[in-house]
């Protein structure tokens, strides 16, 4: 097996992959509530730029979204560390997706629900708030923990870019020749698998915690 | 006002049946009746409502054609008519669920869609309308209890968030409500887990925390196996016979009807076709319309 | 910051050529990667619905495997590892193999749902023929399950030619390989990164749309 100071290098690697991800996954679920809600608006022009935003960012690919923001940007007089650029376009991409997501579950509450609050004089903000989120939540989480994976997986792009995640560590190790190839790509997938079944578990908890009381007859009664 | 109410599960009862409910004389539990009245507070005035002119159309239908009706504080109002024929319109017009395309609304002599600027009625702010409304309450034929939340936050909800009652007033103003109506031992079950007449009787609890002068019941009993439709009935019974909210309710229900209406209005194509004591509506109505109306409905009964 | 960044449009014509040279191996490379994801999901689909449990059991986790790891470990893995055995494939074919490999595992859930959907009376009317198990596969269920599952591979289609870029990596001059070739030899990226960017939007917001025409259409016939 892989001497001690090879493991250490590949799980600092491992460290960075998390802090992407976990900074990436931040930022993409406030874009994706935001933008869910933006595409909901009544108004025009934010539902306009709304789709505008979405429709880039689901059109063009994200590792040439962060090649731009790495290397063009810069032209601009905007540079931004490989961290900062990397958790950007990864967190503007899933915003992009989660969009859909947040939308969709949102419109997949009753309608009744909202006449039962606003029946109860409650504001859009806390109907929103309290009511139509809350149950909307339970239903995005299956699809959000399909996007945190797809994050997670997006994540090795920044090695491209410099930032010493697993990928880049895997990378060094394999031109320093210290060790089998076949040896370290295994082993980097299987830490990749191992993160992505821990996203699986915190979601499932997450549902499992969101869905507590909604457990019977969900969607096949109406409340 | 008693500070602590003991818990009374037996009334209403669930096990007697909707027909023996139904025939029953209205002079049902009288204990539960004014505990029921004295929680919904029973001191509040109702509010005259009054429809001027509202007209209602989805698209080419016409569903609510140049209305005019009034409603006495207080009065207990029976809305028949047959199937499409705009009863539950004319209820979500008045929750502001549907804006009419003309006409005003009138609660307690207030403007509902309309606000006075500089002397002029003018289309009201959200503000406004929100003030309003405040007055009004609504139950739902599908109960639209919020799913996520346990009976006792169901009905705590509104007094809480749009009341502005501490945590503990509403709570204990949900524990009141929901003991009244027989549900003093679901106060943590949540609505999937209650049969469909727990869940309406949840729902008019939770109406009535909000201490609304009019109450709109839209065919309360429809979406209830026929075993559950007793309970239900009792309390709306209960409410009509010992609070002075005005109420407005929509029912197939016609022993109902007639027991506890003031009035009754008769429904169809979006107007009036006639209205009247109850009395005079099951026993001598003028219309052929209605008539041929009540005659389908008791048949099926 | 300079907002106002000079584009130069000599530039940009100049390396025109170029990237779209790139954007025609991006495209041959999607076109062959998701025929391979295509059959090759189709294969996964079929062992996983094994009733031996040692053929569906390792079949399941091969894809939970596959779909939960990064597409680009993969692609490098496949390009610095074959040769160790002997295999030697070019960088493009490589590419292809790792699209294909990584894409089935998705197309393979597709062909579920759609295989899935296929009703139940369908197996025993041809257990009642006594059909073969192949004829069932081929004849009965399959042409049943494909037509209603056609959108959503056309989905990946579009998802996968925005990962094609990847092979840029394993040195194949794709579209953004070619960008990334413009970039350092003239030390002027605004230009290759953007062009490369409109180049995407370009292709995939209409096959975006023709996919969801598709869509609509598959929904509503009976
Ligand atoms: N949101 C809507 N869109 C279109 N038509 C509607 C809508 N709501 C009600 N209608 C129509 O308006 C008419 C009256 O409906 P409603 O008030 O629900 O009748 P009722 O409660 O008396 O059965 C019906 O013909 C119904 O189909
Ligand atoms: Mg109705």
């Amino acid at each position: 097996m892989l001497e001690w100071n090879l493991w250490r290098a590949l799980l600092d690697g491992t460290w960075i992959t998390v802090q992407v991800t976990v900074l990436a996954a931040l930022l993409g679920t406030i874009l994706s509530i935001l933008s869910g809600l933006a595409g909901l608006s009544s108004v025009r022009a934010v539902r306009w730029a709304n789709q505008v935003y979405v429709d880039f960012f689901r059109g063009t690919s994200a590792i040439v979204q962060l090649f731009w923001i790495f290397f063009a940007l810069p032209f601009f007089g905007i540079s931004l560390s490989p961290l900062l650029a990397g958790v950007v376009t990864l967190g503007l991409n899933m915003g992009s997706y989660g969009s859909e997501v947040v939308r969709g579950a949102i419109r997949a509450v009753p309608r009744g629900q909202t006449e039962a609050a606003i029946a109860l004089n409650v504001t859009s903000f806390d109907r929103m708030r309290y009511i139509i989120f809350p149950q909307a939540a339970v239903t995005m989480l299956p699809p959000y923990g399909n996007l945190l994976i797809e994050l997670l997986k997006a994540s090795a792009l920044v090695s491209l870019i410099t930032l010493s995640d697993l990928t880049f560590q895997v990378q060094i190790l394999r031109v320093n020749g210290s060790a089998s190839t076949t040896q370290l790509f295994t082993i980097a997938l299987v830490l990749y698998f191992l993160l992505a079944m821990g996203i699986t578990g915190l979601v499932r908890a997450a549902e499992g915690y969101l869905g507590r009381g909604l457990e019977i007859g969900r969607g096949a009664r109406r409340s | 006002m008693p500070d602590n109410p003991e818990p009374n599960h037996d009334e209403p009862s669930n096990s007697r049946s909707a027909i023996l409910e139904r025939s029953a004389e209205p002079d049902a539990p009288a204990r539960t009746a004014s505990r029921l009245a004295v929680a919904a507070g029973d001191e509040l005035e109702g509010s005259g409502v009054r429809f001027s002119g509202v007209t209602k159309r989805f698209g080419d239908l016409t569903v609510l054609d140049q209305l005019d009706m009034e409603v006495a504080p207080g009065e207990k109002m029976v809305i028949i008519g047959p199937s499409g024929s705009g009863k539950t319109t004319i209820l979500r017009v008045l929750m502001t669920l549907e804006r009419p395309e003309a006409g005003t609304v009138e609660v307690g002599g207030e403007q509902l869609y309309h606000e006075e600027r500089n002397g002029q009625l003018v289309k009201a702010s959200e503000k406004h309308v929100r003030q309003v409304r405040r007055k009004i309450s609504m139950v739902f034929q599908h109960f639209n209890l919020f799913p996520h939340m346990t009976a006792l936050d169901n009905v705590s909800f509104g007094p809480r968030k749009v009341l502005g009652l501490s945590k503990d007033e509403a709570n204990e103003r949900a524990a009141r409500l929901l003991e009244v109506v027989g549900l003093g031992d679901k106060f943590g079950e949540h609505p999937a887990r209650l049969s469909g007449g727990q869940k309406q009787r949840v729902a008019i609890a939770r109406a009535l925390a909000m201490e609304p002068e009019v109450m709109l019941f839209d065919e309360v009993t429809s979406a209830l196996d026929p075993e559950l439709v007793g309970e239900v009935l009792n309390v709306l019974r209960d409410l009509a016979e010992n609070t002075t909210m005005t109420m407005l309710l929509v029912t197939h229900e016609m022993g109902f009807a007639r027991e506890i209406g003031d009035r009754v209005v008769m429904f169809d194509g979006g107007r009036v076709v006639e209205q009247g004591p109850p009395t005079q509506i099951f026993g001598d109505p003028q219309e052929q319309r209605t008539r041929d109306f009540l005659r389908a409905v008791l048949d099926r009964e | 910051m300079d907002l106002t960044y000079e584009w130069d449009w000599e530039y940009a014509w100049e390396i025109l050529p170029d990237l779209l040279d790139g954007l025609w191996i991006t495209i041959q490379a999607t076109f062959f990667g998701i025929i391979l994801a295509m059959i090759l999901g189709l294969a996964f689909a079929i062992l996983r619905r094994s009733e031996v449990r040692a053929i569906s059991w390792p079949t399941a986790w091969v894809i939970e495997f596959i779909r939960s790891t990064p597409l680009l470990v993969q692609l490098f893995m496949l390009f610095y590892v074959l040769p160790h055995y002997g295999i030697r494939i070019d960088a493009f074919t490589t590419g292809v193999l790792a699209l294909g490999i990584h894409y089935a595992t998705y197309t393979s859930e597709v062909y579920r749902s759609g295989i899935e959907g296929v009703p139940r009376g369908q197996w025993e009317a041809s257990t009642a023929l006594n059909l073969s198990t192949m004829t069932t596969w081929s004849r009965v269920i399959l042409p049943q399950a494909i037509p209603v599952v056609i959108p959503s591979l056309g989905n990946y289609l579009v998802a996968m030619f925005k990962e094609v870029p990847l092979l840029a990596f394993i040195t194949v001059f794709d579209v953004l390989g070619e960008g990334k070739a413009a970039c350092t030899r003239n030390f002027q990226c605004v230009e290759p990164y953007t062009l490369v960017g409109v180049l995407f939007l370009i292709v995939s917001i209409p096959s975006s749309i023709l996919v969801r025409q598709l869509e609509v259409r598959l929904a509503r016939q009976p």
